[in-house]
């Protein structure tokens, strides 16, 4: 069973649509980066997936209707929407409380774990900590809770590099296992790069690109093409030029990399690089 | 992935609920709490006039209200049986309506909504959890510290009498029996709340619906509907049914329901007229809605 199957998912905020027909399968134990500009409709998806919008078409979250069983759903999906929404009134202590009052899948020593690898003290309120703080005790709590699903919504928005590193290091090395299943979006793509398993692109309510990073590794390619082997490389239908230090860099999407070979170096590109592509309306990408 | 035991029993996660608005919201016990300490204050400052009031009160002929009045000074005001009682209560209502203001607003304003949200916690386990605050956590509290604070008033009263050689019993001859203080409180608590649910649950409803200005949308409007009507037919049924909301409420704490004389004996409780009240009712069935639409808003709104 897939973990989330979407098919034909629609939402529309009055004559603004926000979802236009996503269709989209993220297996068990997969890592899906969704990733899209601005008002793409990354939260509106997500949010549809964690039952906190209604929308139309078919949705199975665990195979379950999120919109109508969000309470059962929730015991088994866990997220975090935004780093500021932990309440600033609560003391550190109470947090660890609460949760494990609540939550039936909490282990309250593994959350006590992460949080004597920070500087977080007990006694704090959430309003005493600096926002990388209060990052590390929502991952913290979150991390502790054995969910199926964990579904991150611009995690580390505001947060500088070195939370951001540690953040995404410690969901990787000390959460993921191939039980779980982790969706996050984000605008920093080049830093989730490294821990995704699949990759969504979205714009403007679509889905434009889905593939398992291994296909995204098989499939684009990068090349640095000197001025006079220019014409060759236009010939292959790149899906976009962009020009540094008086040279072209080309990409392509599933051009033999042999062919390739012959017109200068082939990298792989970066997500960003690919993802500005495909997103640039002067990019050919359409 | 070990298998972990089902959610646990709904009292649990209620539990949990509740606590944690004490936690955010703490003027739920620290306000009758300050206002106890006030009495509490304002009465030892004033001690020093008590044994005169005594003297007076002991003479041979009875004391009339002037005479406490005059003679009694602070210290018998505030320990006749209304004052405070009356003054706990009046802070425990103005706390209760403006926790139920925030109760679905502040969330929703500082983004915690997603954090909640993100617990296996229902919408209608919150909401309850939320309303249970106003209707049951605050009058207990209420309940508590009155009856402290009376006994406090009256052990230290007792003492200073009975050491200037009065007998302390001359104070009390005209006090309630302990048991008609205590049964008399929770009575007159238990049938405001019921009577106040109908006002907690618009209170909470507008402040699922509105995004911010919570009392102005709480007030206005129906404020607005009893000058619309007094305008435009010259009658003011809105403005009579919306006064006696407010003003009976605290009619249970006296004798028979009526407002007049503070109940004194045990006998005086007398239910049946506020049983049979069709306010009572229709105000519960108004709170049910309010607070059923307030589980429908809060699944749907976004932060704000």
């Amino acid at each position: 069973m897939a973990c989330i199957e979407a098919r034909g998912l629609r939402k529309a905020y009055g004559k603004s649509i926000a979802l236009d027909g996503v269709d989209l399968t993220v297996e068990e134990g997969r890592i899906l980066g969704l990733i899209g500009p601005n008002g793409a409709g990354k939260s509106t998806a997500l949010g549809a997936m964690l039952g906190l919008t209604e929308y139309q078409g078919e949705l199975k979250v665990l195979g379950r209707n999120p919109w109508t069983e969000r309470d059962q759903l929730m015991a088994e999906v866990c997220f975090i929407a935004d780093v500021a929404v932990l309440p600033r009134w609560m003391k550190v202590s109470q947090a660890l409380d609460y949760v494990a009052g609540v939550h039936p899948r909490f282990d309250r020593a593994k959350a006590e774990g992460f949080l004597a690898k920070t500087t977080i003290k007990r006694t704090s309120r959430v309003r005493e900590l600096s926002k990388g703080m209060v990052a590390q005790l929502h991952l913290a709590l979150i991390m502790a809770i054995d969910a199926k699903l964990l579904v991150l919504d611009e995690p580390t928005l505001g947060l500088d590099i070195v939370y951001r590193k540690s953040f995404y290091d410690s969901l990787l090395n000390d959460y993921f296992d191939h039980s779980r299943t982790i969706v996050v979006s984000t605008h920093q793509v080049e830093e989730i790069q490294y821990i995704l398993t699949d990759v969504a692109f979205i714009d403007r309510g679509k889905i434009v690109l889905d593939c398992s990073m291994e296909d995204f590794e098989a499939r684009y390619a990068e090349v640095m093409v000197a001025p006079e082997n220019r014409e060759p490389a236009l010939a292959l239908k790149p899906i976009q030029e962009r020009q540094v230090f008086g040279r072209s860099i080309f990409l392509f999407d599933r051009v033999e990399r042999a062919k390739l070979a012959n017109l200068g170096e082939v990298r792989t590109p970066s997500l960003a690089d690919l993802f500005v592509a495909m997103m640039t309306p002067t990019g050919a990408a359409k | 992935m070990t298998d972990v035991p089902m959610a646990p029993a709904r009292p649990r996660r209620f539990y949990w609920s509740v606590r944690r608005e004490i936690w955010e919201n703490r003027a739920v016990y620290l306000a009758p709490l300050a206002v106890a300490a006030l009495v509490l204050f304002g009465f030892l400052i004033s001690l020093h006039g008590l044994p005169h009031a005594a003297r007076v009160l002991s003479g041979p002929k009875p004391a009339t209200p002037d005479e406490v009045a005059a003679y009694g000074r602070q210290s018998m005001v505030l320990m006749t049986p209304q004052f405070t009682p009356a003054a706990i209560l009046v802070t425990a209502l103005i706390v209760a309506v403006f926790y139920s203001l925030a109760s679905l607003n502040t969330e929703r304003r500082d983004k915690s909504v997603l954090f909640w949200k993100s617990m296996p916690i229902s919408d209608r386990t919150t909401v309850l959890s939320k309303a249970f605050v106003p209707l049951a956590v605050l009058p207990v509290v209420a309940f508590v510290v009155m009856l402290a604070t009376q006994a406090i008033l009256a052990a230290i009263s007792s003492a200073v009498i009975a050491a200037n050689g009065i007998d302390p019993g001359v104070l009390w001859k005209n006090m309630p029996t302990p048991a008609a203080t205590v049964l008399g409180l929770a009575y007159g608590l238990l049938a405001q709340a019921l009577w106040y649910a109908p006002i907690i649950g618009w209170a909470m409803l507008i402040s699922a619906w509105a995004k911010r200005m919570t009392f102005l949308w709480a007030v206005a409007p129906p404020l607005g509907v009893c000058l619309v009507e007094l305008v435009a037919f010259h009658t003011h049924y809105a403005w009579d049914l919306l006064a006696s909301r407010v003003k009976d409420g605290l009619a249970a704490f006296t004798v028979g329901g009526l407002g007049k004389a503070p109940i004194h004996d045990v006998s005086q409780i007398n239910p049946m007229p506020f049983l049979t009240d069709p306010g009572l009712w229709g105000g519960l069935v108004f709170a049910a809605a309010a607070l059923a639409a307030c589980v429908w808003l809060r699944r749907r709104n976004d932060p704000i």
